[in-house]
Formats: C-alpha cells, structure tokens, sequence
C-alpha cells in the first residue's frame, strides 16, 4: 500500500513570531527521547551500552525501548535523541540493506559503507533545516579493522576508540578514557562488561534521565549480539549516616 | 511540542487501552474542551477504525478525527485490495505514518487497540511525535498523568477480562475528578474475536473514590 500522506501545501506555514520572510523550517523540538549511549573498543570488537527508557519530557514513560539496533549482520548502530526519527531511520536503513541484499551482486554492506550512509542521511537533512533529532553511534568490525563511529543531527562525524553521547560525554568519556585508551586489544571481553557497567552506573546515579534497565550489545568478527535487558545494583547504603546538611 | 492552535477544540482526555487474555478493554472520559468551556460534554473517544480495531484519540478534536477518518477509510478498503483483514498492526502503522510524516501540523495522541487473527490482541500508542510503542497497557492524554502511580500499582498480566474492565473504570474514574479536561462519563469497550462490547458509566455513577 502507498504511504499515506495528508500534507499542507508547503507555501503554507504555521503563524511565526517573526515577520521576516525567511527560509521555511520546520526544525521540531524532540518529544519521546533516548539518554547516553557508550561505546568502545576492546579486544574482540567494540562493545555498546543504552539504557531501554523513553523519556516524555521529563517523564520516564516508555520503559521497554530497545535503543541498541542492528544493522545487516556486520554493524551495531546505538541511538540517542528523537525515537520517532530514530524509528524512521530504522525503517530507512533495514529497507537500504534489503536492496543491497536484492542486488545479488555477492556483496555486503560493510559497516564503513553504513556509517558514511547514515552521515549522508543526517547531514542532509540537517541542510534542509529539518533534521532528524538523534546522535548515532555506529560500530562494527570490518576487514579485521574495528570501526567505531559517531554522527547526529548536525551531521558531525568523528571516530574514536571510546564515544559517548549525552550526559556520558560529561560522565562516562573521562571513565572510558582513562580505562580504555591505548590498551584496545588488550581488554577481555569480561573486563570490557565490568568496564560498561560501572559507567552505566555512574549514569544512573547522575542522569536525571537514566533508568536502570539497560541492554549491552558487542560486534565482533562474528556478528551482533545484544543481551536481553538487565539492571544493575547500585549502592544507597551509605546514604543512611548522611544526617542534615551541615548547618 | 505542538501547541494547539489559539480557539482549537481539544480532547483533553484521559484515555487508556489495557490487554487480557483473549480481548483488550479501552476506556476514554468523554469531555471536549475549548479552553475552559465544554464543548461537548458525552463525547465518543473510542473511535472504530474497523470492525476489531479500535483508537482511542487525545489531542486536537479535529486533527484526531480527520487523522481516523483518513485510516477507516484505508482499513475499509484493505480487505478488498489484500483478501485477508488487517491487522491491528497495521492500523496502528497508518496511524503513525500519518502522524510522524505531519508531525509538526499535528496535535494527537493516538491509542490503537484490537483484535486480529495474525496477533490476537495489541495495544500500540502513538504519542506527540509519531513514535509508535507497542504495549501490554496504554494510557494518554492530559488526565493520565494522575493515574501513573495507581496504574503501575494495579495492573498485572494476564488479568481477567472482569478485572481489566474494573481496573479501566477505575483509573479513568481518578483521572476525571483530578483533570479539569477530562469529566463526563465513562464509556469502554471490550475487544474480543466474538464481538465488540460498548459499557456505559454514567457521571453520575462514578466508583467511590475520596473527594474531600
């Protein structure tokens, strides 16, 4: 069935403050939105972390989202931002990678290929001044080469071995740097799960928007695996001697 | 967030869509504000977009009718076009569509609940941005916000249908009397395979709740 759409005429434009005839936007503040998402490399791949909430403002309304997205079998993409715009990238690169997957030319796309894709995409509609309100952090394995990646709604790329979006540039970057810096191919998986975790935790108690409900994805050699969600425990005890505030 | 339009009539609403085993019960107040006045007063929020597929609506009056009208239509047609029903889901994805890719014209909060034989029964939301929530239970609308907390507490899965119409009745009830948007009477409907179920709670036979 065609998409349906009822669509204004676009000469006509919702009553503005301002008077001047100026480029049309339609720039939207985000409604249904995603915290941090952390990232970095280890050993085998690159391991990433989102917390599963939906925020509605300042509400924690939606608790079962799952923010951490495969895309084909080579590339885990984590998703902060807009989850309406996330949804419709969703939708837009699983119907890329179906057309790549029809051409069958014995190629696949690799996560390089999808990283520079999605920048395009973002990049795009940020110059027509509606852009999709997300940041994106892309990971993969791809030619032996371990490939992590992040772009958002200005369409701003960097690469990194550590990345974080949100209140996890602020939290968790200083912690993934100082643990994760210069020993990439060093760190087990195992270590790589105690390291994301304690980040997640330090989210948790610092992210007005955080939930501890969280799933964990890795991209390897392999492919992409992404837990089931699970919490973790967190530490309140101390607080119980905290008497007054000083006075 | 879309602001409704100075004079727009709104839905200011509490409307909530809960699933049991076999069916879903939705539930809505019926009062439509244009600011503070009530327009209308018993007003119908449950709206059918086809024979088990129902959407309860939140928002902008008009945007909200216009946006069903568009998807009964589309569901009214599909039938013949594809040989087999629709499913909830895709209701539920015409809905979305039509809010996310208007999103900034649009003033809706859309639940969709139903019965189909593909999935037996689902509830999805489609809140302010067109993102779409697939859902054990839904609420929406200005008066929902008061009834989290009662909700998260009672709601447990697999309820029986007696219970879920219970537990919608009584939710939305709370809601009323705390939102001055929403008010009226209760109307619900039961979703099953057999057949839909209109129950009717008049404002005057409201469950007890404390009003000192």
């Amino acid at each position: 069935m065609d998409p349906v759409e009822i669509r204004a005429p676009h000469t006509l434009q919702r009553p503005q403050a301002t008077t001047n005839d100026g480029p049309v936007t339609h720039t939207i503040s985000p409604i249904v939105t995603g915290t941090s998402v952390l990232a970095f490399k280890y050993k085998d791949g690159i391991m990433m972390a989102a917390d599963c909430l939906g925020s509605y403002g300042s509400m924690a309304r939606y608790r079962n989202e799952r923010r951490l997205m495969p895309v084909g079998e080579s590339t885990l993409v984590g998703m902060s931002g807009d989850i309406s715009d996330y949804q419709h990238m969703k939708h837009t690169m699983e119907n890329i990678m179906t057309q790549e997957y029809d051409m069958d030319d014995g190629q696949r796309m690799g996560t390089k290929s999808i990283y520079k894709c999605m920048s395009k995409i973002m990049y795009n509609r940020r110059c027509k001044a509606d852009p999709l309100w997300n940041m994106y952090v892309v990971a993969g394995v791809d030619n032996g080469e371990k490939v992590l990646g992040y772009v958002d709604l200005l369409g701003t790329t960097y690469e990194s071995s550590t990345i974080a979006t949100g209140f996890g540039q602020h939290l968790a970057q200083p912690i993934l740097r100082r643990r994760v810096e210069g020993r990439e191919d060093e760190i087990t998986e195992e270590e790589a799960v105690t390291i994301i975790n304690d980040c997640m935790r330090v989210m948790f108690y610092r992210d007005a928007r955080a939930f501890n409900k969280l799933t964990r994805g890795k991209i390897t050699a392999q492919g992409v695996e992404i837990t089931e969600p699970y919490s973790l425990e967190t530490s309140w005890d101390f607080a119980e001697s905290i008497v007054g505030y000083g006075a | 967030m879309t602001q409704l339009k100075p004079g727009e009539v709104s839905l200011g609403t509490t409307i909530m869509a809960v699933q049991f085993n076999g069916g879903v019960v939705i539930g809505a107040d019926s009062r439509t504000t244009t600011g503070s006045y009530i327009a209308n007063r018993v007003t119908d929020k449950l709206t059918k977009v086809h024979d088990r597929i129902y959407c309860c609506r939140s928002g902008s009056a008009a945007d909200t009718q216009a946006v069903a009208d568009v998807v009964a239509y589309h569901l009214e047609l599909y039938t013949a076009q594809h040989g087999e029903e629709p499913t909830v889901k895709v209701a539920a994805s015409l809905f979305q569509q039509i809010c996310y890719q208007n999103k900034n014209n649009l003033s809706a909060g859309i639940i969709v609940a139903g019965w189909d034989k593909v999935d037996g029964t689902s509830v999805y939301e489609i809140p302010l941005g067109g993102s779409i929530h697939k859902q054990n239970f839904a609420l929406g609308g200005s008066g929902s916000v008061y009834i989290y907390g009662y909700c998260d507490k009672t709601f447990r899965p697999n309820m029986t249908k007696e219970e879920c119409v219970e537990f919608v009745r009584s939710s939305v009830s709370l809601a009323m009397t705390r939102d001055g948007s929403s008010g009226g009477v209760i109307r619900l409907a039961v979703i099953t395979e057999d057949n839909v179920e209109r129950i009717f709670v008049p404002g005057n036979q409201l469950p007890p709740q404390y009003l000192g």
